[in-house]
């Protein structure tokens, strides 16, 4: 029995050789990075300039992203197109997370390699936590309106899409022009909504729309609430999360989400998208929300997260997003400039004239309401 | 010679003191030398007990600890100062919904899955035990048993979902569409069809031992005493499977209680009690839930204790029959 207790004891120490080591294998890159700070660098140009950003990135050789769906916004094609620019490898965690994920990902990681470098946030999610970001501008600063900006560079707006329905025009007939349409009987069981409200932006998107349409305002949006309501009394609403593969396979004929994402899903997937996909943005007053790109204070990579916030603002990447049917933020100056991808934007649609996006104070309001709301309202 | 166990030794000689060393450290001695004593084991004390220290570790690791701080996380404020607030969730309607959800979906699927379970082992215990169908049977509901989550939730998308091959059978055959006041399987109470498919194989590797100790020579002897099936059945079969039965019907329900991944793959809105804790650690929406989400799994934690602690106690006396 003596060598049992032998053979247990070198078990435990090496499981506590390996637990340590994996403690201490904490980013070494981010002390190793030449002669300029990254870590504090607020641009590219106060600290060397953009080609020993790049060069100190490459010597970082990763980048730690995540919750960016490769399906949504482009995200695939940006991905691939940085790693081949700039030959960094991008460790892309938990595609399909929501930005609450993402702020426990920098508070529970914090301090290892694995941590997320660069964050993609919702603005409810962004102004909780706006103590985990760093100030950074970007070279094309000047291109980004200032209402799209912090001030000091703690986040600039990315992108944003316009609340859409999206249909399979082989099961729906007539184009629906509103949210109310979709109060017929045609779309008996048909009409499903990114998610819970109460849990997903998008989804709350959709019913913050739904309040405009409906003599509601962004101030109070409980006439959304109603709307859902109705719409599940008709027996219309659909209990089920939409996907690519849903929409493809026509179990979710009728999707009221970003336009991006109904774009994405449409023709402009190909074979695992559903060829008979049309997006209509609903007549009436548009919604937008724009997401926000953002830098972990506690980067593992701080050049590397810097080089993609530099990418993410410069016109390739913006394009993409364009491509994806997102409006990138800086689409004034790339109208202005000509490097606007034109048939990008008639894809999607022309420049959104005027959309409405919930402040702050707003978002809080309409969670309350949710909160209140929602699952008495739609519960089973 | 032919009771002796050690060959070469006189049948007188056999109880000796080496013969007993042997019965007490539980090696198989002779069987009707022992017969009428009970089993008797000798403690091994000192270090015999280092060889659950893995297992503890484990169980200490990947399901104490997170257990502790997850319900631990209830009882602090999002600053992290001790608070008592988050309790208030537990009176919340939208809370109170989705355990109400919870206790019918669980219940509900616990006793279809166990009257279900029950006949099928009713059935199979008329086969012989060694035949190739209670073989099959037997390892089909130990991987069955298993088969939950995402994978059972797209199996039951691709047959009864709206697009579904049943459903679309049953439409061409019957003119009758299951899905007609919207998709059945994406609401609570749908749920329960994908529920029962995991709760019925649990119901048979769970009971099937109950319903083997049932000896058959307890209806021989009832029959000779002039009983009929019925009383047999009545006042001998019934009263010993009971407790069986119902602990097994419990151990269902939690099951049921604590299956998360089935629901998540197939409905949006919230609705049981796992959806809701998972919408307020990730609602981009509804912020600063988290801790609030520690306060609803100390609620199912309680509700898993007490149906675990009843069910022990059920086995405890369902035990005496199956020795």
């Amino acid at each position: 029995m003596q060598y049992k207790r032998t053979l247990t004891g070198l078990a435990l120490a090496a499981a506590a050789v390996v637990t340590l080591a994996g403690c201490s294998a904490t980013s070494s890159a981010s002390t190793s990075s030449s002669d300029a700070n990254w870590k504090t660098a607020t641009s590219a140009q106060g600290a060397g300039g953009m080609d020993a950003l790049a060069k100190a990135a490459k010597a970082e050789g990763q980048l730690n992203v995540i919750a960016l769906p490769p399906t949504w916004a482009n995200y695939g094609k940006i991905i691939d197109r940085f790693t081949k620019k700039y030959g960094i490898k991008i460790n892309s965690a938990n595609p399909n997370g929501s930005s609450a994920d993402e702020v426990a990902a920098v508070k529970s990681q914090k301090g290892q390699s694995t941590a997320p470098d660069v964050l993609d946030l919702g603005n409810a999610v962004l102004q909780q936590n706006l103590g985990l970001l760093t100030d950074y501008k970007v070279a094309n600063w000047s291109d980004i309106p200032t209402n799209l900006k912090d001030k000091d560079g703690a986040w600039t707006r990315d992108y944003t899409g316009l609340m859409s329905i999206g249909y399979d025009s082989s099961k729906i007939t007539d184009a629906p022009k509103d949210l109310s349409d979709l109060l017929g009987s045609e779309y008996k069981g048909k009409v499903s909504i990114a998610g819970d409200p109460t849990q997903a932006n998008q989804a709350a998107s959709a019913v913050y729309l739904a309040a405009l349409e409906n003599g509601g305002s962004a101030d109070d949006i409980t006439k959304g609430v109603d709307f859902f309501g109705k719409l599940k009394q008709a027996g219309n609403f659909q209990n089920v999360l939409p996907s690519q593969a849903t929409v493809a396979s026509g179990e979710t004929p009728v999707v009221v989400q970003w336009s991006y994402n109904n774009l994405a899903w449409g023709p402009a997937a190909g074979a695992s998208g559903n060829k008979n996909w049309k997006t209509v943005v609903p007549e009436g007053q548009a919604l937008s929300s724009y997401y926000s790109q953002a830098i972990n204070k506690d980067a593992p990579h701080p050049a590397a997260a810097r080089l993609w916030q530099e990418y993410i603002a410069s016109p390739d990447a913006q394009n993409l997003y364009l491509q994806a049917g997102a409006f990138p933020s800086t689409l004034a100056a790339l109208q202005k400039s000509g490097k606007v991808d034109e048939d990008a934007l008639q894809a999607a649609g022309g420049a959104p004239k005027d959309s409405v996006e919930l402040t702050d104070a707003q978002v809080t309001a309409a969670a309350k309401v949710l909160a209140a709301k929602w699952s008495s309202t739609m519960g089973s | 010679m032919t009771t002796a166990s050690a060959p070469g030794v006189p049948a007188a000689t056999l109880v000796t003191s080496e013969q007993a060393t042997a019965a007490r450290a539980g090696t198989p001695a002779d069987a009707t030398a022992r017969r009428g004593a009970g089993p008797r084991v000798r403690r091994r004390g000192g270090i015999a007990w280092l060889g659950l220290t893995p297992f503890a570790a484990y169980v200490l690791l990947f399901l104490a600890v997170p257990a502790v701080i997850a319900v631990g996380s209830g009882f602090f404020d999002a600053s992290g100062h001790p608070t008592l607030a988050n309790l208030a969730a537990l009176g919340d309607p939208s809370v109170l919904r989705a355990f109400g959800g919870s206790f019918g979906l669980s219940a509900a699927s616990a006793v279809i899955g166990a009257v279900v379970g029950a006949l099928v082992c009713w059935a199979l215990a008329a086969l012989r035990p060694d035949g190739i169908v209670r073989s099959m049977i037997d390892s089909a509901a130990s991987v069955l048993a298993q088969f939950g989550g995402v994978m059972l939730a797209f199996a039951f998308i691709a047959t009864i979902g709206t697009q579904g091959l049943v459903t679309a059978w049953l439409v061409s055959t019957f003119h009758w569409d299951l899905n007609a006041d919207g998709a059945f399987l994406y609401t609570v109470p749908g749920l329960v069809i994908p529920y029962v498919y995991f709760q019925v194989p649990l119901m048979v590797l769970t009971f099937m031992p109950a319903l083997e100790g049932v000896k058959t020579q307890w209806g021989e002897a009832a029959a000779t005493l002039g009983a009929s099936r019925f009383t047999y059945w009545r006042r001998v079969a019934l009263p010993v499977l009971a407790p069986a039965f119902c602990g097994s019907l419990l151990l269902l329900f939690a099951n049921g209680f604590s299956s998360f991944a089935t629901a998540a793959a197939l409905i949006s809105q919230g609705g049981i009690v796992p959806l809701t804790i998972r919408a307020q650690l990730t609602s981009e929406t509804i912020i600063g839930l988290q801790n609030v989400a520690g306060v609803l799994a100390l609620g199912m934690v309680v509700v898993m204790a007490v149906v675990m602690t009843a069910y022990s106690l059920l086995q405890r006396r369902a035990a005496r029959w199956q020795r």
